[in-house]
């Protein structure tokens, strides 16, 4: 329970940098830490107490694997997040090119 | 029981380094800061027997900061963060994010204990190890990254294509002074 909690914990961490900060770049850095997160609390899920990675070899029990199918699920997201990571940078540096600052309330002030 | 210490150290480590990193005034250091969190995470899929997960977040977390450090690199990115926080906005936020946490207490106890989860669905490819017989693949999760679940993929992989071809364009687009800039030229 205490191992959950702590994950929430962090993704909590990250959604209060999202909700105060008003640099984009702390921005991009708390959604990256939010989606960290929350790959980790699918992984905690599977794991099984004194079992082994879920590769075959021989002379292996099978009935102690962890639960594969967390991390083939997460597997796939991981590399999303970094095609989405170098989008929200992509726009970032946009803005700064039109608007000159990373302030997401002077970049409101600013319209056309 | 010494994974669990594992774990909860390393957690506690990437919750102070992802505060530090939130709360750094120098945006250079914030993002090398994050980097904390990202290795931490590596660590602790290693910890929970996932070796494939491990390398492939060590990999992309030096990708990420590799891209965030070139793209922010300029010196005039680094100017003072704006000093005007509104204090109450963020006391407020504060407080209201603890009321999630204390409210979001019951539903953690309600999941499954750690370390003994319910394997209701992967039930079937671990069992007599189905998932080996079938597609001959001694990696059960790749078997079922590539064969029981390949549709799945390959939609994950028309988002990650629509997300770096949405980078291009953008990266691509002239804004108007630049347009002009190349005319004079």
């Amino acid at each position: 329970m205490i191992i959950y909690l702590l994950c929430f914990i962090l993704f909590l961490v990250g959604l209060y940098g999202v909700l105060t900060k008003r640099n984009l770049i702390k921005i991009i850095l708390s959604l990256s830490i939010m989606e960290y997160s929350a790959n980790l609390f699918l992984v905690l899920f599977g794991y099984k107490r004194d079992a082994l990675f879920p590769i075959l070899e021989k002379g292996k029990e099978i009935q102690s694997m962890v639960d594969p199918l967390p991390q083939a699920l997460v597997l796939t997201s991981i590399v999303i997040e970094l095609g989405i990571t170098a989008m929200l940078v992509a726009l970032a540096v946009r803005l700064y090119q039109k608007y000159k600052t990373f302030d997401i309330t002077k970049i409101r002030r600013l319209s056309g | 029981m010494i994974v669990d210490t594992w774990v909860i150290f390393i957690l506690g480590i990437m919750i102070i380094g992802s505060i530090a990193a939130i709360e750094q005034k120098e945006m250079l250091s914030a993002i090398i800061t994050v980097g904390i969190v990202g290795l931490g995470t590596s660590l602790i899929f290693l910890f929970l027997q996932a070796p494939d997960l491990a390398i492939v977040q060590f990999l992309f977390e030096i990708f990420a900061i590799i891209i965030l450090v070139r793209a922010f690199i300029k010196p005039d990115y680094h100017k003072s963060e704006p000093s005007i926080m509104n204090k109450i906005v963020t006391v407020l936020t504060v407080l209201v994010l603890v009321a999630i946490l204390f409210c979001s207490i019951d539903m953690l106890k309600a999941l499954p204990e750690f370390g003994n989860p319910s394997m209701e669905t992967s039930k079937y490819y671990v069992d007599n190890a189905n998932a080996a017989k079938e597609t001959h693949s001694a990696n059960i999760v790749t078997s079922i990254i590539l064969d029981y679940r390949a549709y799945d993929t390959l939609g994950e992989a028309t988002v990650l294509f629509t997300a770096i071809l949405g980078t291009i364009t953008i990266l691509r687009i002239k804004t108007k002074k630049r347009k002009s800039e190349e005319a004079i030229e």
